[in-house]
C-alpha cells in the first residue's frame, strides 16, 4: 500500500509561532469518534480556529487571507502530547505536506512520516529567520528539497539542511510503505519467534 | 524555567555524559531492547519484536481496516487484549451509550476483536477499565517485556521494568499485522530521586516536579529510568504513576528496575505466570536491572526533599510549581517563550505572580490511567473521611477498571466518599480527556489528578490544574487550592 511520493516543494508558508503545540490543539479529542482516516482536515486547529458558534475566529492565521500553503511553520516542541495520528491526518487533510520546526515530539514525528507529511526540523536561528521573511512579506516562499535534505527560503536563501533517517527518506521518495517492507521479512520475524518461544 | 521550555540541563550542572568505555554494563532498557531486536534495517531502524498489544477503540479502527484492506490477519491474536475505555460513559453503563458516534466507534471495537480473535473485555466485562489500568491489575504486563499500544500513556507499563510506550494507528496496524515494529534506538535517561519524601507528597508530585525542571521537551528522543531511592521505596501503583507521566517531558517511555516490590504485585495474578513458571520468570527479571557500570547517554539527579506537593498553572504539565510557590513573573520567562507563556495565562485567566492557593475551584476529578488506581482512592478517601464536600465544587470520582470499582465497594470507600458527600461513577477515561459526556464547562476550573492540562483538554475551554488525589481532596473540601499538609 504505497504511500505518496514525497517531490520537492516549493510553497508560501502558514506561520504558527506557538511554543509546544500539542495534538490536542491540531485535533480536539471530540473529533476522534471517526472511524476512517478521512475527513479530519475540516477540524484541524478546531478551537483556535472556530468560535462556539463555529465561526472562523479573524485572528487565527488559518482565517488569515494573507497566509496560505502546504508548509505549516511552527514553535519549538510541535505535536507534544497524545500519539493520536489523527493530529497527522488532520495537518495532511488539510493539505499540509510539510511541516517546519526547531523541535518536534516523538510520537508526532513517526506518525507524520507514515503519512508522507514531513517534518523539517530546522535550527531555532533558521526558523526565526523564516518567521521574520513570512511576517515581513506573506508571499515569501521556501522550497524544500527532501532527496539534497535542504530547506532553502526563496528567492535566495539562506538554506539550511535537516536530518532523516535514511530508511524513512527512502520511503518517503519511493512511497515505500513499513507494513509492506515487514511482511516481507516475515521469514526473520518466524525466526525470531521459533527462537523465543 | 517555568515555561515547560526545552531544559538546558547543562546549565544546571545536573548532567553527566557517557564516556567511551564500550565494555561497560547494560542498562535495564538495552537488556530489553536488544533482545527483541529481530532485525536491523541498513541505515534505518531496527525491528523490534512486540509482546504485549494493547489495543482500545478509538486508535484502532483505521488500524483494522487497513488489515482488511490488505487481505491480511492479525499475526499473533494472543498477544492483543483489547478494552473500551477513552469514549464510553461513567454513568449507566448497562444502557446503550447514547452518543450515536461513540456507540459505533464501540462497536466497531466488539466488531474488528470477533473478526481477527482478538480478546476483548468491553464495557460491562468484570475485567473492563481503563487500557492502562487493566494491563497491570491482571498480570498481564510483566517485567521485561515490550509494550505498545496506541496510546501515549502506554509508558505506565514501564514501572514493572519493561519498554513500553505510545504509537500511532499506522504503527497499531503494523503491530497487528507483523508483531513487530520499526523503531528507532532512544537515547538512555537515569533521572534519580534522592532521600526521603516530605509529608503529603504523592509520586504525582515527583513527576509534576521533574516535568516542571526540565520542561515538556526535556526528555525528548529519550528513554527514561526512573532510579534512586525515593523511587524505590514507592509502591507498584505509585511508580506507575510517574511511568506514566513520562510522555508528558517528552520521553518515548519511562521504566522501573524490577524489585521485590514489582513481584509480590505481579503474583497471584490473573495472567502471572503460576508454579515453577513463576520461578523461572522471577529469576530472569532479577537480572534485568541496570547494571552497577552501566552507562546512560543523560544522567539527572534531583533531591526528594526539594519536592513539595505541586500543582499546575498553565496549559502544559511543565507549567507546574511547589502549591506554597507563585506564578512566575514575566520577566522570569525566557524571552522566546514570552508569547507562549501569555498565551497560556490569558487561556487561565491568571496573573503572572500569582499565588495558587485560594484560587476557586468548580470541579475536582480523581480518575485516569496517572491516577485512577485503588492506593489513589484509598488516599483520596482517607483524606476526606469525616469532612464535607465543598458545596460549590462538582467532584468526579472514576475509578481506572471495575476491579478498582470492587475493591472500593469492598473496603467501604465508597461508603466514606458518600458520607462526605461524593459519588464515585463506572470507569473510563473519562474526564480525563473528555470524548465523553465528562466535559468540564466552559471557563470552569477544575482540579484534575489526570495527565494533561492543555487548552480544551477536558472540555472546550476547561481550565485544568493538575495535581495528586490529595492535593485534589483537599480542593474538593474546601473549593478553593488548598495545601494539603494544612489537613496533615
Amino acid at each position: 500500500m504505497p504511500i505518496d511520493k514525497f517531490v520537492k516543494l516549493q510553497s508560501t508558508c502558514v506561520p504558527l509561532p506557538i511554543e509546544n503545540v500539542d495534538t490536542d490543539q491540531i485535533i480536539p479529542a471530540r473529533f476522534l469518534k471517526a472511524t476512517t482516516r478521512e475527513g479530519f482536515g475540516d477540524n484541524l486547529f478546531a478551537d483556535w480556529r472556530y468560535d462556539k458558534s463555529g465561526k472562523p475566529r479573524e485572528d487565527f492565521v488559518l482565517n488569515d487571507p494573507k497566509y496560505s500553503g502546504k508548509v505549516l511553520v511552527a514553535g519549538q516542541n510541535f505535536g507534544s502530547g497524545s500519539s493520536r495520528e489523527h493530529a497527522a491526518w488532520a495537518l495532511a487533510g488539510y493539505g499540509f505536506k510539510a511541516v517546519v520546526s526547531s523541535f518536534f515530539a516523538d510520537i508526532f514525528k513517526n506518525n507524520s512520516l507514515n503519512n508522507g507529511l514531513l517534518p523539517v526540523q530546522v535550527s531555532k536561528e533558521f526558523l526565526e529567520t523564516l518567521f521574520n521573511a513570512i511576517e515581513k512579506d506573506p508571499a515569501t516562499k521556501v522550497e524544500i528539497d527532501l532527496e539534497n535534505q535542504k530547506i532553502t527560503i526563496l528567492p535566495d536563501g539562506p538554506s539550511e539542511s535537516f536530518d532523516i533517517n535514511p530508511y524513512k527518506k527512502k520511503c518517503l521518495l519511493n512511497g515505500f510503505d513499513d507494513i509492506d517492507y515487514l511482511l516481507n521479512i516475515s521469514d526473520h520475524i518466524e525466526a525470531w519467534e521459533k527462537e523465543h518461544a | 524555567m517555568h515555561s515547560g521550555a526545552v531544559y538546558n540541563a547543562e546549565e544546571n550542572n545536573l548532567v553527566t555524559f557517557k564516556n567511551d568505555n564500550t565494555l561497560a554494563g547494560k542498562t535495564l532498557f538495552e537488556k530489553i531492547w536488544d533482545k527483541h531486536v529481530v532485525t536491523k534495517v541498513d541505515g534505518g531502524p531496527g525491528v523490534l519484536y512486540i509482546d504485549r498489544h494493547f489495543v482500545h477503540e478509538v486508535t484502532s479502527p483505521q488500524a483494522f481496516a487497513g488489515l482488511r484492506n490488505r487481505g491480511i490477519k492479525v499475526r499473533r491474536p494472543e498477544k492483543t487484549v483489547a478494552t473500551a475505555d477513552h469514549n464510553i460513559p461513567t454513568l449507566g453503563q448497562d444502557q446503550p451509550i447514547r452518543d450515536e458516534l461513540s456507540r459505533f466507534q464501540v462497536n466497531k471495537l466488539a466488531e474488528n476483536c470477533r473478526e481477527f480473535g482478538v480478546s476483548l473485555f468491553g464495557l460491562n466485562h468484570p475485567w473492563n477499565g481503563i487500557v492502562h489500568v487493566i494491563g497491570p491489575e491482571l498480570g498481564i504486563t510483566r517485567p521485561g517485556m515490550t509494550i505498545v499500544c496506541g496510546d501515549s500513556h502506554t509508558s505506565t507499563h514501564g514501572a514493572f521494568g519493561s519498554i513500553a510506550f505510545g504509537i500511532g494507528t499506522s504503527e497499531v496496524e503494523m503491530v497487528l499485522a507483523t508483531q513487530t515494529l520499526l523503531q528507532n534506538k532512544p537515547k538512555t535517561m537515569r533521572i534519580n530521586i534522592e532521600g526521603d519524601l516530605g509529608k503529603g507528597v504523592m509520586s504525582k508530585d515527583i513527576v509534576l516536579y521533574i516535568i516542571s525542571q526540565i520542561g515538556t521537551g526535556g526528555a525528548t528522543g529519550y528513554f527514561v529510568e526512573f532510579a534512586g531511592s525515593a523511587i524505590r521505596s514507592l509502591s507498584m501503583e505509585a511508580r506507575m504513576t510517574i511511568c506514566n507521566m513520562s510522555i508528558e517531558m517528552g520521553a518515548r517511555g519511562g521504566m522501573i528496575a524490577p524489585d521485590e516490590t514489582t513481584f509480590e504485585y505481579v503474583k497471584g495474578r490473573e495472567f502471572a505466570p503460576k508454579g515453577t513458571e513463576w520461578d523461572k520468570a522471577v529469576e530472569e527479571w532479577r537480572q534485568l536491572p541496570s547494571d552497577p557500570d552501566a552507562e546512560f547517554d543523560k544522567e539527572l539527579t534531583f533531591d526528594a526533599a526539594d519536592i513539595e506537593p505541586m500543582i499546575t498553572y498553565g496549559t502544559n504539565p511543565g507549567m507546574g510549581i511547589g502549591i506554597s510557590k507563585r506564578i512566575p513573573k514575566m520577566e522570569e520567562i525566557e524571552k522566546s517563550t514570552q508569547a507562549t507563556f501569555k498565551k497560556s495565562m490569558q487561556y487561565m485567566d491568571f496573573q503572572p505572580g500569582d499565588s495558587m492557593i485560594g484560587k476557586k475551584v468548580d470541579y475536582v476529578f480523581l480518575g485516569s490511567c496517572t491516577n485512577g488506581r485503588i492506593e489513589d482512592l484509598r488516599a483520596f478517601a482517607s483524606f476526606v473521611k469525616g469532612k464535607k464536600k465543598a458545596e460549590n465544587v462538582t467532584v468526579w470520582i472514576v475509578p481506572g477498571s471495575h476491579q478498582v470499582e470492587a475493591q472500593a465497594e469492598k473496603e467501604g470507600i465508597r461508603q466514606i466518599l458518600e458520607e462526605a458527600g461524593f459519588e464515585m461513577r463506572q470507569p473510563g477515561c473519562s474526564a480525563c480527556l473528555a470524548m465523553n459526556d465528562d466535559k468540564i464547562p466552559e471557563g470552569n476550573y477544575a482540579v484534575s489528578t489526570s495527565n494533561r492540562n492543555f487548552e480544551g483538554r477536558q472540555g472546550p475551554g476547561a481550565r485544568t490544574m493538575l495535581a495528586s488525589p490529595i492535593t485534589a481532596a483537599a480542593a474538593a473540601i474546601t473549593g478553593k487550592i488548598t495545601d494539603p499538609r494544612d489537613f496533615l
